[in-house]
């Protein structure tokens, strides 16, 4: 497998502020990536630069260095940002339905693009979004009803349903379970272990433990630099850093 | 210690009295609201009855009814919304959606707010100078005139409605391929629908009581308007001239409970509307 995105000496920064700090990494596609590391190490602002949902902020400019998504520049001048959106989904790390409908939520992306305008198209859509995000069986029979009757633990499967009707290549997902009971959260962590046969996936893990039960690779950032990433054993068992080994032990963060 | 706790008021007395002000205080207010729309319809409902809803005033509105004022009301009001509204929401995502707070917002914005201050004669004025120069007392005249008055309300209170929408709908609207138009259109728009309809019913209400520039920009013609460019007389218009030269206390209390009813039915409706407007969104 080659690698799905590629991050050469990334420097980010908010106004005068840096964030992140020549940071190198390379994704590999098909695979679950956790970046992991205490608060405030720059792992949200690097997940939200990768689909450029960062443009959102006035400040937030990337300083030094670029991201390549299949060999791509991601910050090229002639990159068409709502195609890359599409491409890199997020889940945010509270769940975020939009107040209408659980089938509008889902049809929200694609009737965007414009495509699968198709009623019988459409509803096969949100049926295999519905069901990768483990999430069909409970509300096939109410998908016309408010997305915010669902509880906490749905509307996140319903996000994730939500950037899974967009048909993309990779899935960030930022803390998605810190919100969520352990059954809601296993849950997602069941699904994500299944989708990641077809897409990418990089996620910022609520503790170390999830990192720990559906990783594949291991990032680990503090004070936005990559200390290092590896295989997900490798890292856990025997890091080569003294602070991911003080992190991971709990003697600090 | 002991002393001097027992001078002071304890939390639950001073949470009591507390509880009290404000209920007295909130209950004098409704009290008093209330008092004056129940003696204005108790005035004006024994007038109220088809006839009086149908025909057209006669010897100035000492008899007859007030159809033609109705008519009037109803044509100019909606004018003003119509007119005023695609502006007023317009510049309202404008201003809350499209710029970054640079001089030019803060002028428009400078410019909004002065011009919800300033009373509605001078607007008539106003009117009266450039609208009924050219368009003649008229309809027209005076939906233009209160439609520059009410753009600042609406203006206003869409802004407002648009901020109060949670930021993180747009950045999901985005995340999910969405272009600034479509975030606005199918995100944002539709979380802010209910306060933009609360400023238009707002307006509706301001136009629907307007008298000043109403006499001097649609004149107070009594017969019944047949297109726009037609003179006329509102309702406001025609209870304020009854009761001020003296012509009918009980028609100009009649006229009112007419317009008391009708603004409580245009809130209804419109709140009805929204309602399924919202609900057909879901």
């Amino acid at each position: 497998m080659g690698d799905k995105i590629v991050i050469e000496n990334l420097d980010f920064c908010f106004g005068e502020k840096q964030v992140i700090f020549g940071l190198n990494l390379k994704i590999p596609a098909n695979k679950i990536l956790s970046v992991f590391g205490p608060a405030g190490s720059g792992i949200t602002t690097l997940l939200r630069a990768l689909n450029r949902l960062s443009d959102l902020t006035p400040e937030a400019r990337i300083t030094g260095g670029r991201i390549l998504l299949d060999g791509q520049d991601i910050h090229a001048p002639d990159v068409n940002i709502t195609e890359l959106r599409r491409r890199v989904g997020v889940v945010f790390d509270v769940p975020t339905p939009l107040p209408i409908s659980i089938y509008d939520n889902i049809a929200y992306g694609p009737r965007l693009a414009r495509k699968r305008n198709k009623k019988a198209a459409l509803d096969e859509t949100v049926e295999l979004a519905l069901t990768q995000a483990a999430l069909w069986d409970e509300v096939k029979t109410r998908l016309h009803t408010p997305a915010m009757s669902l509880s906490g633990g749905q509307q996140q499967r319903l996000c994730m349903a939500r950037v899974l009707a967009l048909k993309p290549e990779v899935i960030l997902l930022d803390r998605p379970c810190s919100g969520l009971d352990p059954i809601s959260t296993s849950k997602i962590e069941e699904s994500l272990t299944v989708l990641k046969k077809q897409f990418t996936i990089i996620l910022s893990p609520h503790n170390i433990q999830q990192a720990g039960r559906i990783s594949d690779r291991v990032a680990f950032m503090l004070m936005g630099q990559l200390i290092e990433e590896g295989p997900c054993t490798a890292i856990f068992e025997n890091p080569e850093d003294q602070r991911t080994n003080d992190y991971i032990t709990g003697r600090f963060g | 210690m002991q002393m001097k706790s027992k001078r002071r008021l304890t939390p639950k007395t001073s949470e009591r009295i507390a509880k009290i002000f404000i209920w007295s205080i909130a209950l004098l207010v409704i009290g008093i609201l209330v008092f004056i729309v129940a003696f204005i319809l108790y005035k004006g409902i024994p007038v109220i009855n088809w006839r009086f809803l149908t025909e057209i005033p006669r010897k100035s509105g000492r008899a007859g009814g007030i159809s033609s004022t109705i008519v009037g009301t109803l044509s100019v009001t909606a004018l003003a919304v119509i007119i005023a509204m695609p502006f007023g929401i317009g510049t309202a995502f404008y201003l809350a959606e499209y710029t970054k707070g640079g001089v030019i917002t803060r002028i428009i914005r400078f410019c909004a707010e002065s011009l919800a201050g300033i009373p509605s004669i001078v607007y008539g004025l106003f009117g009266f100078i450039f609208f009924v120069n050219y368009l003649g007392w008229s309809i027209l005249s005076g939906g233009l005139t209160l439609a520059f008055m009410i753009l600042p309300t609406i203006i206003r209170t869409s802004e407002e409605a648009i901020r109060s929408v949670p930021n993180i709908y747009r950045e999901v609207s985005y995340s999910l391929g969405g272009t600034k138009w479509q975030t606005i259109r199918k995100a944002v728009f539709p979380s802010a629908i209910r306060g933009i309809t609360n400023g238009i019913i707002l307006s509706v209400g301001r136009s629907v009581a307007e008298t000043a520039a109403v006499i001097l920009t649609t004149g107070g013609d009594l017969s019944m308007p047949d297109s726009i460019f037609s003179q006329g007389r509102t309702m406001a218009v025609h209870f304020y001239l009854l009761a001020v030269d003296g012509i009918s206390i009980e028609n100009a209390y009649g006229t009112a409970a007419v317009l008391i009813i009708l603004i409580f039915l245009i809130n209804v409706v419109a709140n009805m509307l929204v309602e399924r407007l919202i609900a057909k969104g879901r």
